[in-house]
């Protein structure tokens, strides 16, 4: 267009020349905010063992995500539990986000029905990470007392 | 001999038109997105040129048309309301990225697509009265991201290639 723009190999490097510092400064910036929002909450939570459904904010019930069901949230929506996780499998409301929104397992993980404003939070249980901590201490508990007891033997 | 007045109305009922014909696109491609409030803005496109060739004002109107527009045709009332929410604060964010952060077109639409993002998921948490939706936070921002940069360059693009013609008007 205006000569200095030539086609092919360069065209990725005159877009990257378009961003001034500024831009790049918020890119960077909305990465690392991404990414430690990612870290937080892959470390801190786990597989859930609860399922809880909720219309309106107000609490329906729980269910157990191991327990394979299918659940009937008024006329609505239907939720289906199986496996350790859930989905909405099927929905009245026009935009079909909750049907086609991918399946939970994952503490905190929330499929939400906003024109019905029904949502899927799978809710703790037992975390994995500290289920293993205090197996792993009990385990070099018992292993410090047979330690003590054969050593007074 | 045209009044200024008689084009601007014409030229901002085409930004109107464009930016509900690019909301109808976007919702006939399939759902690739598993995550509440997660979309692609394409359009976001017609509200930053608009915002970019005739100012805030001119920007508002067509936002405010397109999502009334949009609502009372594929929606309904609970869905205006949301899409104002993150349209209004989207497109403010916008104007106060352009005119005081010293951004390029990119990074004002990267600012505009990652708070349209903020902006609906806060107001479904409220609306559902369920703050774990805010969960999806860091998914959201790099979508916003991604389609910012995009709706960024397209803009450019457009910019380069219209400015002077959109300038006559």
């Amino acid at each position: 267009m205006n000569g200095r723009h030539v086609p092919g190999r360069k065209i990725g490097r005159t877009y990257v020349k378009r961003l001034n510092r500024r831009d790049i400064a918020l890119i960077i910036l909305v990465l690392i905010a991404a990414l430690a929002g990612f870290i937080l909450e892959f470390t801190r939570t786990g597989r859930g063992a609860q399922l809880q459904i909720s219309v309106n904010g107000e609490v329906l019930g729980v269910y157990d995500l191991n327990m394979n069901q299918t659940i009937e949230i008024g006329d609505g929506n239907v939720c289906r539990i199986e496996d350790g996780t859930a989905w909405m499998e099927w929905a009245d409301c026009p935009d079909q986000l909750c049907v086609h929104h991918a399946h939970i397992s994952r503490v905190n993980e929330t499929v939400v029905c906003l024109p019905n404003r029904v949502t899927l939070t799978v809710i703790g249980g037992e975390e994995d990470g500290e289920i293993d901590t205090i197996v792993s201490e009990l385990h070099v508990q018992q292993f410090i007392r047979d330690a003590a007891i054969s050593a007074a033997a | 001999m045209q009044s200024k007045i008689g084009r601007k109305v014409a030229v901002l009922g085409l930004c109107s038109a464009g930016a509900i014909l690019l909301g109808y696109v976007e919702s006939l491609i399939p759902v690739l997105f598993f995550v509440p409030g997660m979309k692609l803005g394409l359009a976001n496109l017609a509200i930053v040129l608009t915002l970019y060739f005739f100012g805030l004002g001119s920007a508002a109107v067509v936002q405010l048309v397109r999502i009334v527009v949009v609502g009372f045709l594929f929606g309904n009332l609970f869905s205006i309301a949301f899409s104002l929410a993150g349209g209004f604060f989207s497109l403010a964010v916008m104007c106060l990225a352009k005119r005081y952060g010293g951004f390029t077109v990119y990074g004002v639409s990267v600012a505009g697509g990652v708070s349209h993002n903020i902006g609906q998921i806060f107001v479904a948490a409220f609306l559902v009265e369920n703050v774990k939706i805010v969960y999806y936070l860091p998914v959201l921002l790099l979508s916003g991201l991604v389609t910012g940069l995009l709706i960024g360059l397209v803009s450019d693009e457009t910019m380069r290639r219209l400015g002077a013609v959109v300038r006559k008007i």
